[in-house]
């Protein structure tokens, strides 16, 4: 994989008359996945949009694949597949002549037939784009960024809507195409989704990354997490505690249902597991609670609903 | 996740040649407006029903001589204008509307790549319009005169007029807006451009505005070659060359591609 960045965004800032939609916003994106998360009007759609070429920069400056991506468009447009939000196909078009028209545009396409295959659009026959349903208009978009044989795809929430079924076919899709060495950008709502596919996540609010990392990272940085176990009733958590970390919590809740709390990591597993031998307690139904991305998503972006 | 690739997908990128990009273009821009009931009404069924009408009933006075031959020129000239204007206005503005430009500017087609093929879609259009139009006037009985290079050069110069204003339209109203205004547009051209009713049925100052219209200057032209067998009609040519460049640059100026 190349070690170049596939996207270096540098104090992008963006404003829509008064409305500053993004705000300072600084991402590099490595080869391989990156999901962009962020609540509604975050940001997202317009830092990917002014990576597309879509939109220029107020100020800052964004490189997609070492060009600029209004300056050096006609260089860029060849090498990047994008899938908008919505819409992108005349409404009178069949999917397999969409699909066919965008291949005509490049010099070496995929095969169309084996695609349309793939994504389940051959059962759309001679149905025009407006009468296809929601799920099968997403997977046209998301073959037409994938047609060309791009190095880099731009998917704007690409499962927005979509069945079970179709949201796994698209992610089946974006893995083989992380495997065969194509860099993806997606902006998500789904917390699941960006830790099945992800390499990188980038949380964006409010115009500016609050937070970016392996989904790995993320979940263990910041969000403290938590260790369960079941013994005795009326254990001494006063010596438990002073084996302990000392940044650890840890309480009785109920009668023989213990809770520490603090950074769970295998030498804090160890310690608590060498505790209760000490004592001669059995802990039973041990487990370890780690934060989900979407735990981790709420802790920094907050709980109230957004616009 | 799988490390290990099938090769499928790896990437191979690059831009199709231009000419096969603006051929494909063009191709699909007139597939979709051949397929589209509402488009084929405004550019063939309208045209040809209103010259096999008023050729065939005499409903308007059209002067002296074979309505067909003071017919034709006007029709031809509506042709033009409901392609390369209303057509292209309406095409364009729910292209825009729905997301094809804005998809299409992020494909290897270049943005004057895609005018360029819109272009040679309403040409195309355009010279099926003609093809049809005046085997229906043989049909009905028309001895056109004059130089066909005038002919041509008034089409040429008429559908670049028509389609700076339908652009214009397109780009900056919405495509609802764009809809109800193209149609209302055409309408009042037809009545008051001279392509059915003869210009001089209007009132003196009236005829003066008129006659400054494109759809005017275009079928006044187009009657003075094939009904009066004149020779360059420089003044027709001149008011359609100042509507062609300033339509095309104000529709350059303000065109919105979303």
């Amino acid at each position: 994989m190349r070690s170049e960045p596939v996207v270096q965004v540098q104090g992008l800032v963006k404003r829509y008359g008064t409305k500053t939609a993004v705000d300072g916003l600084d991402l590099v994106a490595e080869a391989g996945v990156t999901a962009v998360l962020g609540p509604n009007g975050a940001g997202k759609t317009t830092t990917v949009e002014t990576c597309e070429g879509y939109r220029r920069p107020d100020s800052g400056t964004v490189r997609v694949l070492g060009l600029d991506p209004v300056r050096q468009a006609r260089d860029l447009h060849p090498r990047i597949g994008v899938m908008l939000q919505s819409g992108g196909v005349y409404s009178g078009a069949r999917a397999d002549e969409m699909l066919r028209h965008v291949a005509k545009l490049h010099a070496n396409p995929l095969d169309v037939d084996t695609l349309i295959e793939r994504l389940g659009l051959g059962s759309c026959g001679r149905t025009t784009y407006r009468r296809l349903s929601g799920g099968q208009q997403q997977r046209l978009a998301l073959a037409m960024a994938v047609v060309g044989r791009p190095e880099l795809v731009f998917l704007d929430e690409p499962t927005a809507g979509l069945d079970p079924q179709a949201r796994h076919a698209t992610w089946d899709l974006i893995r083989d195409l992380r495997a065969d060495g194509v860099s993806v950008i997606l902006t998500t709502h789904y917390m699941e989704e960006a830790e099945q596919l992800a390499d990188d996540v980038a949380i964006i609010d409010a115009g500016r990354v609050i937070a970016h990392g392996s989904p790995e990272q993320l979940c263990r940085g910041g969000a403290e997490n938590t260790l369960r176990f079941v013994g005795r009733p009326g254990l001494d958590v006063g010596s438990l505690l002073k084996a302990l970390p000392a940044d650890c919590s840890a309480a009785e809740l109920t009668p023989g249902s213990y809770r520490v709390v603090g950074k769970v990591d295998p030498q804090l597993l160890a310690t608590v597991a060498s505790w209760c031998a000490q004592h001669g307690v059995m802990p039973d139904r041990i487990s370890v609670e780690r934060h989900t991305l979407e735990d981790v998503f709420l802790e920094l972006t907050g709980k109230e609903l957004r616009s | 996740m799988t490390t290990v690739g099938t090769g499928v997908y790896t990437p191979k990128p690059g831009a199709a040649p231009l000419s096969r990009m603006i051929a494909a273009q063009a191709a699909l821009e007139t597939k979709m407006l051949l397929r589209n009931g509402e488009q084929l009404l405004l550019t063939v069924v309208i045209p040809t029903l209103l010259l096999v009408l008023f050729s065939s009933v005499d409903i308007v006075d059209t002067g002296a001589g074979q309505a067909v031959d003071f017919l034709t020129p006007g029709i031809l000239a509506l042709a033009v204008m409901s392609t390369a204007f209303t057509g292209q206005a309406i095409a364009t503005g729910f292209e825009r509307r729905y997301g094809v430009l804005k998809r299409l500017a992020s494909s290897p087609l270049p943005r004057w790549g895609l005018m360029t093929a819109k272009t040679v879609s309403v040409l195309v259009t355009e010279v099926l319009q003609v093809i049809l139009l005046t085997v229906i006037a043989f049909a009905l009985g028309w001895s056109p005169h004059g130089n066909p290079l005038a002919v041509v050069l008034l089409l040429v110069l008429g559908t670049a007029a028509f389609s700076g204003l339908g652009l214009l339209m397109a780009g900056t109203l919405k495509a609802e807006a764009t809809l109800a205004a193209a149609n209302l547009v055409f309408l009042l051209l037809l009545v008051g451009g001279g392509v059915i009713v003869p210009l001089d049925k209007f009132p003196q100052g009236a005829q003066d505005v008129l006659g400054l219209l494109p759809i005017s200057a275009l079928s006044d032209g187009l009657r003075d070659v094939l009904q009066h067998g004149a020779g360059m009609p420089w003044g027709d040519l001149g008011i359609l060359a100042v509507w062609a460049v300033a339509g095309l640059a104000a529709a350059g100026t303000f065109f919105r591609w979303e």
